[in-house]
């Protein structure tokens, strides 16, 4: 088997270095009744074409062909061929975790520039190595709050991701944290009112997304000074990372939770992406993960090492901030790859291309007869529209035009059944942003 | 490093200096030899009430955290400030400037239960044989 | 350094600074095509939300930049592209390259979690077929391949049992540890709201029997155990374990990092277990990634099928596959959509290369781990006599007593070419040394490496103080761990006197 460095003679000659007879006394420890004596019902073994071949055929069984206007969380942005080969080079993909620093420095020197460009990009102080992804890195941000305020409420705007609300709510049943939902008023923006009728001094954490699962942007400052008011953390989530290149960061949160699968990280059905964790100096003791550090050796060139390892497992046991051990760290190397191929600039025309395709989508889609706008307030690459009719029978309409129609509300929030969230990149032609529209004309001109 | 006579000691090694019903609390030599470099010392707040043999807070170094628990029950008066900017001198002067909290006893007479500078050498002498052997 | 050992000799390797050092305004390493739409004016469209800047600090470098940067930064790395990683307990295994190639199929990488799953057909079939091989591995009856790592999967395990004992009125309390356990162990368990509680391992690194039938009440929910130990010893007793657990009404939950010496041998399902988790970066050849991404699927007994995160994978009558997002005793989610998809694409790969031939695997890397045992007993002490499975642990005991511990040793390693084995774990072993080499390694790494370790401790016996100074052949020494840890720089920062002073 090509994986496997030995020859026949070789397994015989270390046998005999160890005085066994065959390998089954190796395993004598294990009870004979409990020994395989029948080999794994699995396919193969395959041979590298094989392999190929089989996910070649399953590629052929999905979405080839189809022009998507998805986002919900998951973004198509342009990945430059560069990241790719800089994450695989074996260096790269087949290291460890940097524990032993002194044959880690490049590990270690690209997560402290992760962090540095995550910090940068958040408008918070620092930053981790990353965590799983944006869904646990939100909850991770609530269960700090916690710890911090030292309180058991928390308040989530119910435009917040639906599936990030769901993981929340599968960690905060055990912690004994009360989650509670504040709706979102007429514009799409989170109802302050309903906010502020809801903060009480025992709030621990109040938690925005912005842009939020609508594409409307939270305007920060109100809802941060409501938070602060009442002795409450301010948390946001950002699941469209992007939107960071044109829009200001929120320097009011105190704690910042993103996923970073729009720098460089394909859909891949959904993961692995990576999450972000970003805070003040402050609370760096009661963040989660692992944090690259600058230091000295002892001849004073300087190095990095992974630091405050008080705050883990490995060391903390049940007293850690989290038992996270494994991150995303490749994924986090591939977004610092991107995020330094863009630069400053490049980020910025980025942004404005989505700004730019999503306000021409809009307005074309606005010219069909039947589509309105729901929400009336500012977008960036993401907006909510109303159709005159059921958006699942709409979308398969348009999939027999090879469309993959915008996201349907209606299942995460059963009032916008007739709602769509369209999103639109920098990666969507013009031909097919016109397309789109012609073939959603022709789809509610069909007889119901 | 000499232990003060004036001082009592616990099995975790804790000292307390005991002056009427007012006490300082901190770590040994022995405590701070077997941490290694500490790097970040947690203390509780004026205000907050510690309790015999509870933890009241920790001692870290890179790999390890240590609880500290209380050598007698009483309220916290003050916390050693300058332990934030300069851990270290835990390492270096564990028995005077690196005191970690003043507080007013809530019984000055159960200190006498324990050890005694004496009764302490000889106990972690003990425990030097116990751990090599 | 002695001159028998010739796996390594120094090389050059470049300096590089922070990228953020070699920004100048105005450099460019990516293009995008020119716009095709009517360019939105941001400040008309976002008001004062516009960031007119740009992110300040962001690096300006050119394309050749970016790929001298970061390949220099990857020559400082070791590899297992390199050499051996004799980690215990990580299984660091070959990472094959077909994974990589198939994980970036168009088709595959490029698939969206909310696209028609009539479109989806491929990525459900990979998932099924991929769920399947795990079942028969494992030997359980139901699966989730949701968990994102290891440490997830613990808490998922964990999650699903204290699903299903709530649902017969009462959750329990505790949870049974044992003190040789991974520290994801006992964090896991407080972030599913059970108290630890330890239980001491007996004079062969074993599960003390006798106190476990003492420390199983009503009150305790699960035992969790890692099997093989993480002393790389099969837990012999292991059917007994889990007929006390049942007898109280408690579950066995197996941490899987150690499933290396176990694949295609023997089942944990056969072995009593009832919920375990695997790790796809160690067992199933995913790549580190220098810490990650990884998976830690879970897979349970059919007790706990009803309990599973959501949305299910079923097969329906037409053949068709469908994810299904409710289920009414579902635990949740515990992240978003259905797990490290691109991981888990890798892992089948993986698994379809071997098919049934896995135990081949297995055999090689306890071949490995016993071959490396019986040249190092003596050398080093070996602290416990039972059988080693796929990884050994030694202790410094004997270079103790000239005060070279085995952090130093570790490091001395560094010097002939090897990254470290792992040091001071597990705990219950004094100055540990566990050493897995995987069925990756050739007797020709497996000698090398021998030769390092004897000639190491002739070096700990004649000349201490090289070992203690080690590593001497890198490109940083010792770091200054006491120092990043009292004042962390957890960032750059511009130098600039404004920033300087602000301090």
């Amino acid at each position: 088997m090509r994986y496997l460095p030995k020859s026949p003679a070789e397994r015989q000659e270390m046998l005999a270095a160890i005085g066994a007879k065959s390998i089954d006394e190796l395993f004598s420890s294990i009870p004979e009744r409990f020994r395989l004596r029948e080999a794994l019902k699995i396919p193969g073994p395959y041979s590298e074409a094989e392999i190929i071949q089989y996910f070649k055929d399953r590629a052929a069984e999905n979405s080839n062909g189809y022009t998507s206007f998805l986002g919900a969380g998951v973004y198509n942005h342009l990945r430059s061929v560069v990241t790719d080969t800089i994450i695989l080079r074996g260096e790269f993909l087949t290291s460890y975790t940097p524990y032993q620093a002194e044959i880690s420095q490049g590990t270690l020197q690209a997560i402290f520039e992760f962090q540095t460009l995550m910090s940068q990009l958040t408008g918070q102080e620092v930053a981790n190595a990353s965590m799983y992804d944006g869904s646990t890195a939100m909850t991770e941000a609530v269960l700090m709050a916690e710890r911090l305020t030292g309180r058991q409420r928390v308040l989530v705007a119910r435009s917040v991701h639906p599936e990030y609300r769901d993981v929340l709510k599968t960690y905060a049943k055990n912690s004994g944290l009360l989650v509670e939902e504040i709706p979102f008023a007429a514009n799409g923006t989170v109802d302050q009112q309903k906010l502020k009728g809801a903060l009480k001094d025992d709030v621990a954490a109040v938690v925005v997304q912005s842009p939020n699962f609508f594409g409307v942007i939270e305007p920060y400052a109100p809802l941060a000074e409501s938070a602060h008011a009442s002795g409450a953390m301010f948390v946001v989530a950002i699941t469209e990372a992007v939107s960071l290149g044109l829009l200001r960061p929120p320097s009011e949160a105190d704690i910042v939770a993103m996923e970073g699968q729009s720098f460089g990280l394909a859909p891949s059905y959904g993961g692995p992406f990576a999450g972000v964790i970003a805070s003040r100096d402050k609370f760096v003791r009661q963040m989660p993960g692992r944090l690259a550090g600058q230091t000295t050796d002892s001849q004073g060139r300087r190095g990095f090492v992974l630091t405050l390892a008080t705050r883990e497992q490995h060391i903390r046991r049940e007293k850690a901030t989290s038992n996270i051990c494994t991150n995303q760290a490749l994924c986090a190397l591939a977004a610092t790859v991107h995020l330094t191929l863009l630069g400053k600039e490049g980020l910025r025309e980025m942004a404005e291309q989505n700004l730019s395709k999503a306000h021409f989508a809009i307005s074309e889609l606005l010219k069909v007869p039947g589509v309105r706008r729901t929400f009336d307030a500012p977008f960036f690459n993401e907006f909510t529209i109303e159709l005159p009719r059921s958006v699942k029978i709409v979308n398969s309409q348009l999939s027999r035009e090879k469309i993959i129609g915008p996201f349907a509300l209606g299942t995460p929030y059963p009032e916008l059944t007739k709602h769509a969230l369209v999103c639109v990149t920098e990666t969507t032609p013009r031909a097919e942003i016109e397309r789109f529209a012609g073939a959603l004309k022709r789809a509610l001109e069909q007889p119901v | 490093m000499a232990y003060p006579k004036n001082y009592r000691y616990t099995k975790e090694h804790e000292w307390i200096d005991v002056k009427g019903d007012l006490a300082t609390i901190g770590i040994t030599d022995h405590a701070q030899h077997e941490l290694g470099d500490v790097v970040f010392v947690e203390l509780p707040k004026p205000g907050a009430k510690i309790e015999a043999g509870k933890s009241f807070g920790t001692v870290e170094s890179v790999k390890a955290v240590s609880e500290i628990y209380a050598p007698a029950a009483g309220e916290v008066l003050e916390a050693n400030g300058e332990l934030h900017n300069t851990p270290e001198k835990i390492n270096s002067d564990p028995h005077g400037a690196a005191w970690l909290i003043k507080v007013r006893l809530s019984n000055p007479a159960a200190v006498s239960n324990l050890m005694d500078a004496a009764a302490y050498e000889a106990y972690i002498a003990e425990k030097g044989k116990e751990t090599s052997a | 350094m002695n001159e028998k050992i010739k796996k390594v000799s120094r090389h050059i390797n470049q300096n590089e600074g922070l990228i953020f050092e070699k920004s100048s305004p105005g450099k460019r390493a990516f293009e995008l095509p020119p716009l095709d739409v009517p360019a939105a004016d941001p400040t008309k469209a976002l008001g004062a939300n516009h960031r007119r800047e740009g992110v300040e600090g962001f690096p300006e470098v050119s394309e050749i930049e970016v790929i001298r940067h970061f390949t220099r930064l990857s020559t400082w790395n070791h590899a297992i592209d390199l050499g051996m990683y004799p980690l215990g307990s990580c299984t660091m295994k070959y990472n094959p390259r077909v994974n990589e190639f198939v994980a970036r199929l168009e088709g595959i990488a490029t698939e969206h979690p909310y696209q028609p799953q009539e479109l989806s057909q491929g990525c459900l079939k990979i998932l099924r077929l991929l769920e399947k091989c795990l079942l028969e591995i494992t030997g359980m009856d139901a699966i989730t391949l949701q968990p994102a790592a290891g440490a997830q999967g613990e808490m998922t395990g964990l999650l699903l049992i204290r699903a299903y004992l709530q649902k017969q009125g009462n959750p329990r309390k505790k949870v049974l540890i044992p003190d040789s356990a991974h520290g994801t162990n006992p964090a896991t368990a407080v972030i599913a709201g059970y108290e630890v509680e330890n239980i001491k391992s007996e004079s062969h690194g074993q599960i003390d029997v006798e106190k476990l039938r003492e420390q199983v009440t009503r009150d305790v929910a699960a035992l969790m155990l890692t099997n093989p130990s993480t002393l790389g010893i099969f837990e012999q007793r292991i059917a007994e374990i889990a007929e006390i657990l049942h007898a109280k009404g408690a579950l066995l939950y197996m941490d899987g990092a150690n499933m290396n010496a176990l694949t295609g041998v023997t089942r944990p399902g056969d072995l009593g277990v009832d919920v375990m988790h695997l790790n796809l970066h160690k067992t199933f050849s995913t790549p580190h990634g220098g810490g990650g991404p990884g998976a830690g699927p879970v897979a349970m007994k059919k007790i706990l099928e009803p309990f599973r995160p959501v949305p299910i994978l079923v097969e329906k009558e037409s053949g068709r596959l469908a994810l299904e997002p409710v289920r009414p005793d579902s635990i949740g989610k515990v992240k978003a959509f259905s797990g490290n998809f691109g991981v888990l694409v890798r892992a089948l790969a993986y698994i379809l290369a071997y098919g049934p031939g896995v135990r081949q695997a297995t055999e090689d890397a306890v071949l490995n781990a016993n071959y490396i045992r019986k040249q190092l007993a003596g050398v080093y002490e070996l602290p416990y006599s039972l059988p080693s499975m796929h990884e050994v642990v030694f202790s410094d005991a004997i270079q103790k007593k000239n005060g070279v511990n085995t952090m130093d040793i570790a490091k001395r390693l560094i010097d002939y070419g090897f990254h470290p084995y792992t040091t001071a774990f597990p705990l219950i072993v004094a100055g540990a040394m566990m050493i897995e080499p995987t069925e990756s390694e050739s007797k020709e790494e497996c000698d090398q490496f021998i030769d390092a370790m004897k000639s190491i401790a002739e070096e700990a016996a004649a000349n201490p103080e090289l070992v203690k100074t080690a590593p001497h052949t890198t490109r940083v020494r010792r770091l200054d761990e006491v120092g990043a840890a009292r004042k962390p720089v957890l960032r750059w920062k511009p130098a600039s006197p404004r920033s300087e002073a602000a301090g």
